[in-house]
């Protein structure tokens, strides 16, 4: 589903953020991605949603050569990859049912088909009540959870978290990871970016551990 | 593998994507026109400003046609008229005119003697009473001479002859007035256009300003939308509409400044033409100029927005 090869990725100004990465991760499969800050986690996933392009290497998702896509295929191939951020990417000035509506209304679907599934999504994620509320009514706890509604909403093939549980006590950070477990399990591949090692050995899931821009392979 | 959200869209007919597409069209308008009128004082600000900027060179281009339409009564064929000396009498006069319209480079002659001049000029003008008080007729006796030629050149030396005539005071060629007039005109167009073309490209750069305004204020919302695989259209299309309703209301006010400018000048001109004895009044914005002030209005607005965004969306990438 995502695959990597020798993929270097250096940055203007001569940084390398990347060198000569190389893994697979076949559809289905939940897998955490750790290393310090700075360690090239979050360009590791930009090069997965094509915001930024490998300088070396090449990266295959769902099937695709992102090196060979143009910039007008590049929303589409964001169409079937959900991300979930920290900072959750919510708009402010719309309510919670808008944001989790916006991925459907980009992509053209009937008012009562997003309807459907925009319920279904909150429904999910134990936010049926909020649906009219804006997202600064929320708790943090809750905030993600709508960014996560709004990043499995189009059901896409591969989900990607950059520190989902960031800012989130223990008890929060469980929940979410239960249920990136539970779309895992419906065959959703899910790729997780922390730096909570704790909560990585709790899932007991595969871990690339990158350091200083070099994966080093971890526990299956 | 579950099913993915491309298969499902690609099955999906093509009357699905046409109406979706519509439909999006539809929602977009109307959201950034209700945007618009949400900030109302702000928008007027802007449209007025715009609006002012349509409305002066539509008043000048309005101003010269009635101007053209004014020197229209004209029928292209120039007229001479021959003043005759005091000395030369009644009979004289007539028989003078007989022998010019036998000229080749005359088609008719009309003799007027002074008092016939003097009748039509008290029936015209209404200053009858201030040729009364002169007590003795300072109108002379004319020949209104149409020529055969209608070359400027051959006129001109045909003046000349006509002036050597002894019997003759003066010659008037009426060419020269309408000359005057359409030379006026021509100038008068080009500066309407030179005018135009300068206060078009103000109207972009104010709209570009505004657009890259409202593109700063939804940085964020680009952002996501970007992420959430909106394509540079769906981005785009926002902004263009803004521009549109920027421009079309600027047009609308426009229309307001010029027609309301027009009934603020009616009542004197009218006054003034019928002093003159001219039944000519002020022709304003016909069906056909309102729309067309509309159109090119709306199209400023989404000209200037393209740029704008054409310029400033690419910088926005999500990070």
């Amino acid at each position: 589903m995502i695959r990597f090869d020798q993929v270097s990725k250096r940055y203007e100004g001569g940084k390398e953020a990347l060198s000569r990465v190389s893994f697979e991760m076949p559809a289905g499969e939940m897998a955490f991605l750790t290393g310090h800050s700075g360690a090239g986690k979050s360009t590791l996933m930009k090069l997965i949603i094509v915001m930024e392009r490998a300088s070396q290497g090449q990266v295959i998702v769902n099937g695709t050569n992102l090196n060979r896509i143009s910039a007008k295929q590049v929303p589409y191939i964001r169409r079937n990859v959900g991300v979930v951020f920290q900072n959750h990417q919510l708009l402010f000035d719309r309510t919670v049912y808008d944001n989790v509506a916006l991925p459907l209304t980009i992509a053209g679907y009937q008012p009562r088909e997003v309807g459907r599934r925009v319920r279904a999504a909150l429904g999910k994620l134990g936010l049926s009540k909020k649906e009219k509320q804006y997202p600064v009514a929320l708790s943090g706890g809750e905030q993600q959870r709508v960014g996560i509604a709004r990043a499995v909403v189009n059901r896409p093939t591969i989900l990607l978290a950059d520190e989902p549980t960031g800012n989130l006590d223990p008890t929060l950070s469980r929940e979410i990871m239960d249920l990136f477990d539970q779309f895992n399990q419906v065959g959703v591949t899910i790729l997780i970016a922390t730096h909570d090692l704790d909560l990585v050995a709790r899932m007991g899931k595969r871990e690339l551990i990158l350091k200083q821009g070099r994966l080093l392979e971890g526990k299956s | 593998m579950s099913p993915s959200a491309n298969a499902s869209l690609s099955s999906r007919s093509l009357l699905d994507k046409i109406q979706s597409w519509v439909r999006h069209h539809r929602q977009i308008a109307w959201n950034s026109l209700s945007q618009l009128l949400d900030t109302w004082v702000t928008s007027l600000m802007t449209w007025l400003v715009i609006g002012i900027a349509i409305a002066l060179p539509t008043i000048l281009y309005l101003l010269l046609g009635n101007l053209t339409e004014l020197g229209g009564d004209w029928d292209g064929q120039p007229r001479i008229s021959v003043y005759l000396k005091e000395e030369v009498s009644v009979s004289a006069g007539k028989a003078f005119a007989v022998s010019l319209s036998e000229e080749r480079e005359v088609l008719t002659t009309n003799y007027i003697s002074s008092e016939q001049a003097l009748t039509e000029f008290q029936a015209q003008s209404g200053l009858a009473n201030v040729i009364a008080s002169i007590g003795e007729n300072p109108l002379p006796a004319v020949i209104e001479l149409t020529p055969a030629i209608e070359q400027a050149a051959g006129l001109k030396l045909l003046v000349a002859q006509l002036a050597a005539d002894h019997r003759i005071e003066t010659v008037d060629l009426d060419l020269e007035w309408i000359e005057r007039l359409l030379a006026l005109v021509a100038f008068g167009e080009r500066f309407v256009i030179a005018l135009s073309v300068f206060l078009g490209l103000g109207v972009l750069l104010s709209i570009g300003n505004t657009i890259r305004l409202a593109i700063e204020n939804r940085r964020a919302e680009i952002e996501v939308v970007k992420l959430v695989g909106g394509t540079d259209s769906f981005v785009r299309r926002p902004f263009l509409y803004l521009g549109f309703w920027y421009g079309a209301g600027g047009a609308v006010m426009a229309w307001l400044l010029v027609e309301s400018s027009f009934l603020f000048l009616a009542g004197p001109i009218e006054r003034l033409m019928t002093s003159y004895s001219n039944t000519f009044g002020l022709t304003g914005l016909g069906i056909g100029d309102t729309f067309t002030l509309l159109l090119c209005g709306g199209l400023l607005g989404v000209v200037g927005a393209g740029l704008a965004v054409s310029k400033h969306l690419h910088a926005i990438k999500p990070s």
